[in-house]
C-alpha cells in the first residue's frame, strides 16, 4: 500500500469498515440489534454484514431493548465481545436499567470481579425532522454516570478507528453517532486503523478564543471558525471525542492560551454537558479568563417537525460566531 | 407433564438427603444470625431474609455443575451458601468489610463470587433475566454445555424485562433455567393484585417455554425439577422455567410491619416450611436419628460461628480505595 494512499469514504462506510474489522480481527465480537441483519441497519450501517459473516454474529434482536442490551452486558461478562446496536439514544431509554444500574455499577459493585466489555452503539441528535422522539441529544445524561465510557465520534478517522479501541477496552464503552454524519464524505487514509479515545483533539489551531464542541455540531463549529476569521478572530476548534472521562487537560490548555471558552453542544443548556465543560474551566483556569464562558446549545424545547423552528433550536453556525465575538467583544 | 428426554434423576442417598437438609439449615440458621447481627447494628441497610424458601435453592443447585452460573436477586442468600459462597466472605460481605465476597461493596442485596461463577445479587427486580440471557448466550456462542440459572421472584413477571427475556431465550433457544420463586408478594402487594393471570408458569408457556409448577416447600420435589429442566437444557432443547411456589416467613425487609397478610396465613405455611417437613420426613423414614441431627446443627452452629468470626475480625476497605475499580486499572500505554 502506498505511504499517503486515501479511499473516497462515508462516515457510515467507514463505522461499517470499523464493524467488519473487529469481526474479523476478534471471533468473540458479534453485532446485535434491532434491523442490523435483514434490513441492513436502521442506518444502513450493517448493510452486507449478514450475508459476510452470517446469522449467528449479525443478529437480528426483537424489538427489546432492555433485554438485548442487558444481554450484551451478560455475554460480554460470558466472555464475548458484543457490539450492541441501538437504533436512538431515545429508544436507549427502555435499556437505561440495563446501562446504568447493571453495565456501570458491576465492576465496582462486584469489588472488582467482575468486567464488561461491552459496547453499545446509538444515533443521537437532531436535524433529520423527525420530531421529539428521535432526535435529542442526550449523550450528556450517560456522561454523567460514572463506570462508562461515552464516544462521539464526529471524523472519517474515528468513525473508522474508534470502535476496535472501544471493543479492547475492558469497560463498556457507548459510542453515540450523530444521524447527519453518516452521509459524510471525504477522503481517509487506506490504511486507517483504531485511534485512541482519551483524548480530546484540536481541529482548528487559533489563539483569541476556544470553542469546544463535540460530534454533529463540530462542523458547524468549524463552519464559524472559519467565518470569524475573516473578521480577524482566530478561534481553536477542540473536538471533544471523548464525553467520559472529559480530556480536561486539552480543555485548560487551550482556554488558558485564549482566555475565552464558547461551548457549543447540541444537548439542552441546563444541567447538561456544557454546564459542566463550563464548571471545570471556573474551577481550573478562572483566573486566566478575560471573559465570561459563553454556551450555545439546543433551545429548551422537545425538538419540534418543522424545519425552520427545527432550525430554530438547534445550535447554527451564526449563533456560534455571535457567541465567539460577544466574548472577544466583551473584552472591554 | 411428560416425561424429560434428559431425565437426571436425584439419587436419594442417605448421605445425599443429608446434604440436602444440611444445607438448608445452613440458610436457616445464617439467616437467623443475620436478623439478631442487624438488631445489633452489625449489618445495615436492606436485609432480605430468604426463611422459609430454602428448599427452593438448595433444590435447584443441586443440578448445576461449578461450571454453570447462576444470577439471582437481593435476596440471595440462600442461593449463594447453596451456590457455595463460604459462609465466612458472605457474613464480612453483610458486615461490608472488605474480606467479604464483593469487597464488602455490595452488602446483602450484592452478593458477586466470580469463582462460583455467582453473578448477583441484582435488586432490580427483573434486572438480572437479561444478564442470565446473556451469560447463556455467551455459552451457546462458545459452544459450551452450560446452563445458566436465573432465580427471581413472582414480583418481576410483572416487568417487561421478565417477558422480553423469556422471549429472546426461547427464540434463540438460550441455555436459561428460569426459576420463578413464587412466595406469593411483591414486598407487600399479594400476587392477585399484581397479577391478571396468577398462574405463572402459564406466562413461560406462552413463549413455548417447556414449563411446570413445583412445591417450592419441597426440596427433593425441586431437586428432581431441576434436574429435568437442566437436563432438557443441557441436551439442547433451550429454556426451561420453574415455578417453585413458596413463602416468604419473615418480613420482605428489616422495615416491613406486615400489615398486608395475616399472622394464621404465615402459620400456616410455617407448619409445612421446608425444613421441618423434611426432616420429619427423614426422620420417619429412618434417615435422620437424634444423633444426625444434633451432629448436623452443631456443625453448621460451628460454620456460623466461624463466619461472625470472620467479619469481625474483617478490616474496612480504606477510603484511598474508594474509587478503585470504577473501571479497569490499565497499564499505562
Amino acid at each position: 500500500m502506498n505511504a499517503g494512499a486515501t479511499v473516497r469514504t462515508t462516515y457510515r462506510e467507514a463505522m461499517r469498515e470499523a464493524i467488519r474489522d473487529a469481526m474479523t480481527r476478534d471471533p468473540r465480537v458479534f453485532l446485535m440489534g434491532e434491523d442490523v441483519g435483514h434490513y441492513g441497519g436502521c442506518f444502513a450501517v450493517s448493510m452486507g454484514l449478514l450475508k459476510e459473516f452470517g446469522p449467528d454474529r449479525i443478529r437480528d434482536t426483537p424489538l427489546s431493548e432492555a433485554a438485548f442490551v442487558g444481554a450484551g452486558i451478560g455475554a460480554a461478562m460470558g466472555g464475548m465481545r458484543p457490539i450492541v446496536e441501538v437504533m436512538t439514544v431515545n429508544f436507549s431509554l427502555l435499556a437505561l436499567d440495563q446501562i446504568v444500574n447493571n453495565a456501570a455499577t458491576l465492576r465496582h459493585m462486584s469489588g472488582g470481579q467482575l468486567s464488561v466489555p461491552v459496547v453499545i452503539r446509538m444515533t443521537t441528535g437532531g436535524g433529520k425532522q423527525v420530531a421529539a422522539q428521535h432526535s435529542h441529544s442526550l449523550e450528556g445524561w450517560y456522561a454523567h454516570i460514572p463506570g462508562i465510557k461515552v464516544l462521539a465520534p464526529a471524523t472519517l478517522e474515528d468513525a473508522r478507528g474508534m470502535l476496535w479501541t472501544a471493543i479492547e477496552d475492558p469497560d463498556p464503552v457507548i459510542i453515540f453517532e450523530h444521524t447527519l454524519l453518516y452521509n459524510m464524505e471525504g477522503d481517509l487514509a487506506a490504511d486507517a486503523g483504531p485511534v485512541a479515545i482519551d483524548r480530546a483533539a484540536i481541529r482548528r489551531p487559533g489563539r483569541d478564543v476556544s470553542l469546544i464542541t463535540y460530534g454533529g455540531s463540530l462542523y458547524k463549529t468549524l463552519d464559524a471558525a472559519t467565518a470569524l476569521a475573516a473578521d480577524g478572530i482566530e478561534a481553536e476548534v477542540i473536538d471533544l471525542r471523548t464525553l467520559r472521562p472529559l480530556d480536561e487537560a486539552t480543555i485548560l490548555e487551550s482556554v488558558t492560551r485564549t482566555r475565552r471558552a464558547v461551548i457549543v453542544d447540541e444537548g439542552w443548556r441546563s444541567v447538561g454537558l456544557s454546564a459542566e465543560i463550563s464548571a471545570r474551566i471556573m474551577e481550573g483556569a478562572f483566573y486566566e479568563l478575560d471573559a465570561p464562558v459563553a454556551r450555545v446549545c439546543t433551545v429548551e424545547v422537545p425538538l419540534p417537525y418543522p424545519k425552520h423552528l427545527e432550525d430554530a433550536a438547534l445550535p447554527q453556525t451564526d449563533g456560534i460566531v455571535r457567541a465567539a465575538r460577544h466574548v472577544v467583544g466583551g473584552n472591554g | 407433564m411428560t416425561a424429560p428426554a434428559h431425565g437426571d434423576k436425584p439419587h436419594l442417598t442417605r448421605e445425599h438427603l443429608l446434604l440436602l437438609l444440611r444445607q438448608m439449615l445452613l440458610i436457616r440458621r445464617f439467616e437467623e444470625k443475620c436478623a439478631e447481627m442487624y438488631q445489633a447494628q452489625k449489618i445495615k441497610g436492606f436485609l432480605h431474609l430468604y426463611i422459609g424458601e430454602e428448599a427452593v435453592a438448595v433444590g435447584c443447585m443441586q443440578a448445576l455443575t461449578p461450571d454453570d452460573a447462576v444470577v439471582a436477586t437481593y435476596r440471595e442468600h440462600g442461593q449463594a451458601l447453596a451456590r457455595g459462597v463460604p459462609a465466612t466472605t458472605l457474613m464480612a460481605e453483610m458486615y461490608g468489610k472488605q474480606e467479604g465476597c464483593s469487597r464488602g461493596r455490595g452488602g446483602s442485596m450484592h452478593v458477586f463470587d466470580a469463582a462460583k461463577r455467582f453473578y448477583g445479587g441484582n435488586a432490580i427486580v427483573g434486572g438480572g433475566l437479561p444478564l442470565a440471557v446473556g451469560l447463556a448466550l455467551a455459552d451457546k456462542m462458545q459452544n459450551r454445555a452450560r446452563v445458566t440459572a436465573c432465580f427471581f421472584g413472582e414480583g418481576a413477571v410483572a416487568e417487561g424485562e421478565f417477558h422480553e427475556s423469556l422471549n429472546l431465550a426461547a427464540l434463540w433457544k438460550l441455555p436459561v433455567l428460569f426459576v420463578c420463586e413464587n412466595n406469593l408478594y411483591a414486598m407487600g402487594t399479594a400476587l392477585t393484585l399484581t397479577e391478571s393471570e396468577t398462574d405463572i408458569h402459564a406466562k413461560a408457556a406462552s413463549y413455548r417455554i417447556p414449563s411446570r409448577a413445583v412445591d417450592g416447600m419441597d426440596v427433593v420435589a425441586v431437586e428432581a425439577a431441576a434436574r429435568e429442566a437442566a437436563g432438557a437444557i443441557r441436551g439442547g432443547e433451550g429454556p426451561q422455567f420453574l415455578e417453585c411456589r413458596t413463602y416468604r416467613f419473615r418480613a420482605h425487609s428489616m422495615f416491613d410491619a406486615q400489615l398486608y397478610r395475616d399472622k394464621a396465613e404465615i402459620e400456616q405455611w410455617i407448619r409445612k416450611g421446608p425444613v421441618v417437613r423434611f426432616e420429619t420426613w427423614l426422620r420417619e423414614v429412618g434417615v435422620l436419628h437424634d444423633a444426625d441431627a444434633k451432629r448436623i446443627e452443631a456443625e453448621v452452629e460451628s460454620e456460623i460461628d466461624a463466619a461472625v468470626a470472620f467479619a469481625e475480625a474483617g478490616t474496612w476497605e480504606p477510603v484511598e480505595d474508594l474509587t478503585r475499580d470504577i473501571y479497569t486499572p490499565r497499564a499505562a500505554r
